[in-house]
């Protein structure tokens, strides 16, 4: 069975437990200095006024949502070349996280939105194309989902994963394609005048600080899912033992 | 070569006997393009506008639809291991179940929009655009699909499983389908942009789509 699960990872068991409080620390300071930043020094745009501040939480979302997929696609290598046992439990652990910032961006998008366009949700390319990088995720979750066995499920969505980043790419640029064939690009204008120091800061800290929270909540996740995997493991062991004794 | 065109004839026998449903995708396809004009009313002008996306959508989830029938089979009655097994690669195994796939369900469905078409009120030039851009963007639909034909097999679970994985890689080619159609019809951008770069969707997923589905075939069944 996946008694090979038992083998390696006590090492990286130990490794993360070590690192864990570090980075959650880390993540914690981070974030006091970001937000503070956020609240109280960068300053409100002169259109915007305070809803640009939701901007700190949406770049960084969006950032995250691709970064999942990336760190998906570099553990289904993993699984499919190297044969690496714990490259599927980091490729199912970051699907969720990953999942959650696309919604998290989706979501803070559409209240920018409200008071920006007048409407929680506009057909715009970007927006699009995060919808669905979000709903291939789900995807790739109701996968992880449906079969019992961890490597086969691993081994099939390792394959999912690798046609799904081949398609993203294409994926964006067609739905940029589609948007500009069916509205002006006057409707959103990207940048406008170049991001003002005082405000690129605090975007930055944020950034970095919503990165280590990844990596946190993904470590963290992978220890679950290897102690999960064991318990697994030993259930069916005492089943086997169980009906065989 | 040899062993590669017994089984594409095989599974030309097979889809068009009993039981093979060869026909029942076009049929689908009939009952989706019937129920929309039902659900958005009967308006000509509309429906002449809306038209080709309709065309495309219904040819989309007809051709879902029959996906399951690529691998599932061969699974259930073990002819897929002797496929695996086989000197032939796998990757041109599964290009050959692909194109006889493609003939027997996804060329009905070019051969039957024209005469949908009729019932939407497409004007015959918008129709023969509908029809070409459907010839070129099938192939990819069917590519695209064995890949998730090959998960779901390999997984022993069907069912929804397999439109909620493939439907989203499905979107470029209905986008440019959509739009090469359009274009043909509307304009503003000439019918050659987006027709080109729906043949070229198609060719990447016939470079990169077998070698997928063989992948989850031998990883999922090993």
């Amino acid at each position: 069975m996946a008694l090979i699960d038992l083998a390696n990872p006590t090492r990286f068991l130990n490794l993360a437990n070590r690192c864990l409080p570090w980075l959650a620390g880390l993540t914690a300071v981070l974030f006091a200095a970001g937000l503070y930043q956020t609240w109280f020094v960068a300053p409100d745009d002169y259109q915007q006024g305070a809803t640009v501040k939701i901007m700190y939480i949406h770049v960084p979302s969006a950032w995250l949502g691709m970064f999942g997929w990336t760190l998906m696609s570099i553990a289904a290598l993993g699984t499919l070349v190297w044969r690496h046992p714990l490259a599927d439990v980091a490729a199912k652990t970051a699907a969720p996280i990953g999942a959650a910032f696309a919604f998290l961006c989706l979501v803070t998008g559409s209240l920018w939105g409200r008071p920006m366009w007048g409407t929680y949700w506009v057909w715009d390319a970007r927006l699009t194309s995060v919808l669905v990088l979000f709903l291939m995720y789900l995807g790739m979750m109701t996968l992880w989902r449906t079969v019992e066995d961890p490597s086969r499920a691993g081994r099939a969505a390792a394959v999912l994963t690798l046609v799904g980043a081949i398609n993203l790419p294409i994926i964006k640029f067609s739905v940029d394609w589609w948007n500009t064939l069916h509205q002006p690009a006057s409707v959103f204008r990207v940048g406008g005048p170049a991001i003002d120091r005082s405000i690129l800061l605090p975007l930055i800290v944020m950034v970095l600080a919503f990165t280590l929270l990844f990596v946190t909540l993904h470590l963290a996740a992978m220890r679950n899912e290897i102690m999960r995997r064991r318990v697994r493991t030993l259930r069916l062991q005492q089943a086997g033992a169980g009906a065989g004794g | 070569m040899m062993p590669l065109a017994a089984l594409f004839l095989r599974d030309i026998r097979l889809a068009v006997r009993i039981g093979g449903g060869a026909v029942m995708g076009v049929l689908f396809f009939l009952i989706v393009v019937t129920l929309v004009p039902l659900a958005v009313g009967p308006d000509l002008a509309l429906l002449q506008r809306i038209g080709p996306a309709i065309l495309w959508l219904g040819a989309l989830l007809a051709s879902l639809l029959a996906l399951d029938h690529l691998f599932a089979a061969d699974y259930a009655d073990g002819s897929l291991d002797v496929i695996l097994t086989a000197r032939a690669p796998l990757e041109l195994a599964v290009l050959a179940k692909a194109a006889a796939h493609w003939l027997t369900t996804g060329l009905p469905l070019v051969i039957a929009a024209p005469v949908l078409g009729l019932m939407l009120n497409i004007e015959p030039k918008a129709m023969a655009a509908v029809t070409l851009t459907l010839l070129a963007g099938t192939p990819a639909l069917t590519l695209i699909g064995a890949v998730g034909a090959a998960l779901s097999v390999a997984l022993r679970r069907g069912g929804l499983l397999l439109p909620v994985l493939v439907l989203p890689l499905t979107i470029p080619v209905l986008i440019f389908g959509v739009a090469a159609a359009n274009a043909a019809i509307v304009g503003p951008t000439p019918f050659g942009t987006p027709f080109t770069i729906l043949c070229a969707l198609s060719l990447a997923s016939l470079a990169i789509g077998p070698f997928a589905a063989a992948a989850a075939l031998r990883h999922g069944l090993e």
